[in-house]
C-alpha cells in the first residue's frame, strides 16, 4: 500500500515540469529518496516478518489453543465439543495411568540427565586438554548425536534384548544373570537412559568444552601460583565459571528430555508401543498424551489437558533445577 | 579425574593448540573408550545388516561384517508395509525443503537484526530467543486439527511448512552476522546506491557462507531425524518419511532383524556421509554456538 503511495507521488510534480529529459531526472529523486526511506525504515520487519509469521502460525497458535481445547469435551469424530471447564484436568489428577506417565517421565528425566551432564562435564575436562588428533576425538564423542533417533532405539531395543542381547550376554560375562530389560520399570528405565545418555553426552561435553576455553587462562596460573592442585581448580575456577552454561544444559535438556517420545516408543516396538510396554513400564507424558489424542482415542481435549500438565512440569523442573544449581554455585564461591 | 593428580605438578605447555593441560595416557585411554562405545552401537548396525538372521542368535555376536549385505536390500525394498524408498525420497525432499528456507530466512531476519537498525529490535531478539525455549511439541493437537482444516494431512507439506523457520536458525545468523559483518563495508555499499536487499544478497550473504552451511547441515540432520510430527499427521502408510518407514518395519509381527538393521543403515547413511565430510564444520558450529548463547 505504502509503496505504491511513493511510486504515485512525483506525478503532480512530472507534469509541472518542462522538457523531457530534465523532468524525468527531477521525478526521479523524490521516488528515489522516498523508495530509500522505505527501504531503511520498513524494509528490516520485511525481513524478520517470516519467522515472527510462521512461528505465529504453526508454533504459538497451537500451543495456545491446546489450552483452549483442553477445557472441552472435544472428540474427533463428536460434531460438536461442548466446554467443561477443568472437567479434563479433574479427571487426570485421579487418572492412575496418567499418574504412571508421571512418575515414568521423571524418573527416566534424572536417571538419563544427572549422569549425562556429570559425564559431559568430565568428558569435556578431558577434550580440554592438548590433544593429538583433537578434531577426531571430538568428532568420536559427537558421532552418537548426529544419527537417527529412531534408528538408534531400534539398535539399543536390540542390544537390550533379554534371549540375545549383546547386553546381557556381556552381564552373563562377568556372572549376572540375564536382565528382562522390558519386563520392569526401573530396567525399562536405564534401557531407554542409556540410549538419551549415548545421544547426548557428546554433544553437551562440546558446549562445555566450548565454555571451558572461554575462561582465562590467567585465572588457572594465579591458582596454580597458589598451589591449588588441578582437581581443586577445577572445583573451584572450571565449575563455577561454567555456571551460565551448566543452567543452559540443564534447561535445554530439561526441555527436550521431559518430551521424550521416540526413543520409549521405538525400545516397545512390537510389544505395544504407544503404551510404552505391556503395564506400561516406560509409558512418558507425551507418550500418553498421544494415546489420547491421536489414535485408538482421538480424544483432543483429554490430549490437550495432558499437553498442558506436561508444560507446566517442564516449567517447574526448570525452575527448581536453574535455582539449584544457583544455589550451589553461591555455596562454593562462598566457601573460598 | 584420576589423571589429575599427577599432572598437577607439571607446568602448563605450550604445544598442541596452546592448551593449559597436557594430556596423560589415561586421557587418551578414556577418550578412546569413549569414541568406542560411541561408534559400536552404528558399526554394530552395519554388521548385522549384512548379516543373515542367523546372526542375532549368535553368542558371541559376530562382530565382522557377512556378505548378507544384497540379500538383505533386497527384503528391505520388498517389504509391503515399509515403502522403504518413498521413505527415502520423501524425508530427501521434506529435509532439503526445510534447509533451504531455514538457511534463506534466517539469514535475512539474522541479518536484520545484526546489522539493521529498527524500532523494537532488541525486545523481537528476546522474543527470538525466548520461542528457542518454548515446547513447541506441546501443540501437536491444534497442530493436527489445522492440517486437518487445510486438508495437508498425510501430505509432505504438513511437514515441510512448519518447519519453514527456526528461532536457533535467526539467532544463529544473528550472533555470525554481527562479527562477520563489517559496518563499513555496509555503508560503502550504501553509499554506491545499494538497496538493502542487494546489500543482503552481494554483500551480507556472501560473508555469512560458513555459519549458513553449517545451519544448513544441523537443519537438514535434524529434519531427517524428525520423528514426532510426522508420526502424527502422516498417517498413510505409503507415504511415510524414511524415520515412520524404520517405524513400521521394525513393529511388524515377525521382527526380521537383519532386514530392519538394514533399514536403520541406510538411513543413517546420509547423515554419517555429511558428518564424515563435514564434521570440522559442524563441531565448530556447535561450540561457537555455546559460547555466545
Amino acid at each position: 500500500m505504502s509503496l505504491r503511495l511513493e511510486v504515485d507521488a512525483p506525478h503532480p510534480g512530472a507534469t509541472a515540469g518542462s522538457g523531457p529529459p530534465p523532468r524525468h531526472r527531477h521525478a526521479d529523486r523524490p521516488v528515489r529518496a522516498r523508495l530509500n526511506r522505505f527501504d531503511l525504515k520498513v524494509s528490516p520487519y520485511l525481513y524478520i516478518a517470516p519467522f515472527f509469521i510462521l512461528f505465529a502460525i504453526f508454533g504459538a497458535y497451537p500451543l495456545g489453543y491446546t489450552l483452549w481445547v483442553s477445557l472441552h469435551d472435544w472428540d474427533l469424530l463428536a460434531e460438536d465439543h461442548p466446554f467443561v471447564g477443568l472437567e479434563n484436568y479433574q479427571r487426570l489428577l485421579g487418572d492412575p495411568d496418567f499418574w504412571n506417565s508421571v512418575v515414568n517421565t521423571l524418573g527416566i528425566f534424572v536417571i538419563s540427565t544427572v549422569p549425562q551432564l556429570l559425564l559431559a562435564l568430565w568428558l569435556a575436562h578431558l577434550l580440554n586438554r592438548g590433544l593429538r588428533a583433537r578434531t577426531l576425538f571430538r568428532m568420536g564423542v559427537l558421532i552418537p548425536n548426529i544419527t537417527s533417533t529412531a534408528a538408534v532405539a531400534i539398535v539399543f531395543g536390540q542390544l537390550f534384548s533379554r534371549e540375545f542381547g549383546m547386553i546381557n550376554w556381556l552381564l552373563d560375562l562377568v556372572g549376572v544373570d540375564g536382565i528382562d530389560w522390558k519386563g520392569s520399570k526401573l530396567t525399562a528405565w536405564i534401557a531407554v537412559s542409556t540410549m538419551v545418555d549415548w545421544r547426548w553426552t557428546g554433544y553437551n561435553a562440546l558446549i562445555f568444552l566450548a565454555a571451558m576455553q572461554a575462561i582465562p587462562r590467567d585465572l588457572y596460573e594465579a591458582a596454580a601460583l597458589d598451589g591449588a592442585r588441578q582437581a581443586r581448580q577445577f572445583w573451584s575456577i572450571t565449575v563455577p565459571m561454567l555456571r551460565p552454561t551448566i543452567i543452559f544444559c540443564v534447561i535445554v535438556s530439561t526441555i527436550g528430555g521431559l518430551q521424550l517420545f521416540t526413543e520409549p516408543l521405538l525400545f516397545n516396538s512390537g510389544t505395544n508401543p504407544i503404551r510404552g510396554g505391556p503395564m506400561r513400564e516406560s509409558q512418558t507424558m507425551t507418550m500418553y498424551m498421544f494415546e489420547n489424542a491421536f489414535a485408538p482415542h482421538f480424544n483432543f481435549g483429554y490430549g490437550s489437558a495432558i499437553a498442558w500438565m506436561l508444560f507446566a512440569l517442564i516449567a517447574i523442573v526448570a525452575i527448581i533445577n536453574v535455582l539449584v544449581i544457583r544455589g550451589l554455585g553461591k555455596n562454593q564461591t562462598g566457601g573460598e | 579425574m584420576v589423571s589429575l593428580g599427577n599432572l598437577a605438578a607439571r607446568p602448563p605447555r605450550g604445544g598442541a593448540g596452546g592448551q593449559l593441560w597436557s594430556a596423560s595416557r589415561l586421557t587418551y585411554g578414556a577418550l578412546i573408550l569413549t569414541g568406542l562405545l560411541s561408534v559400536f552401537p552404528i558399526y554394530w548396525m552395519f554388521v548385522v545388516a549384512t548379516r543373515s538372521n542367523d546372526a542375532m542368535g549368535q553368542l558371541p555376536p559376530p562382530v565382522t561384517p557377512g556378505g548378507n549385505l544384497p540379500g538383505n536390500v533386497e527384503r528391505l525394498l520388498g517389504n509391503p508395509d515399509a515403502h522403504f524408498l518413498t521413505g527415502m525420497l520423501n524425508s530427501a525432499i521434506v529435509a532439503g525443503a526445510v534447509t533451504v528456507s531455514v538457511v534463506f530466512f534466517s539469514s535475512l531476519a539474522g541479518f536484520a537484526f545484526a546489522k539493521l537498525r529498527f524500532r523494537g529490535r532488541n525486545g523481537l531478539l528476546l522474543v527470538i530467543i525466548a520461542t528457542m525455549m518454548v515446547p513447541t511439541q506441546l501443540g501437536v493437537i491444534p497442530l493436527y486439527m489445522l492440517m486437518s482444516e487445510l486438508n495437508w494431512n498425510d501430505r509432505l507439506q504438513a511437514v515441510i511448512v512448519p518447519g519453514l523457520v527456526t528461532g536457533f536458525g535467526v539467532f544463529m545468523m544473528r550472533q555470525y552476522a554481527s562479527q562477520a559483518v563489517s559496518n563499513e563495508l555496509i555503508e560503502a555499499a550504501r553509499v554506491d546506491g545499494c538497496s538493502t536487499v542487494r546489500i543482503y544478497w552481494n554483500v551480507v550473504l556472501p560473508a555469512l557462507r560458513p555459519a549458513a552451511a553449517v545451519l544448513g547441515l544441523l537443519t537438514f540432520m535434524t529434519t531427517w531425524n524428525d520423528f514426532l510430527w510426522p508420526y502424527a499427521v502422516l498417517n498413510d502408510p505409503e507415504n511415510p518419511t524414511v524415520q515412520l518407514s524404520l517405524r513400521a518395519l521394525s513393529n511388524g509381527y515377525y521382527q526380521d532383524m537383519s532386514q530392519i538393521f538394514t533399514g536403520t543403515a541406510i538411513a543413517t547413511l546420509p547423515l554419517l556421509f555429511v558428518f564424515i565430510v563435514f564434521g570440522r564444520q559442524i563441531i565448530g558450529g556447535i561450540m561457537e554456538g555455546a559460547v555466545k548463547a
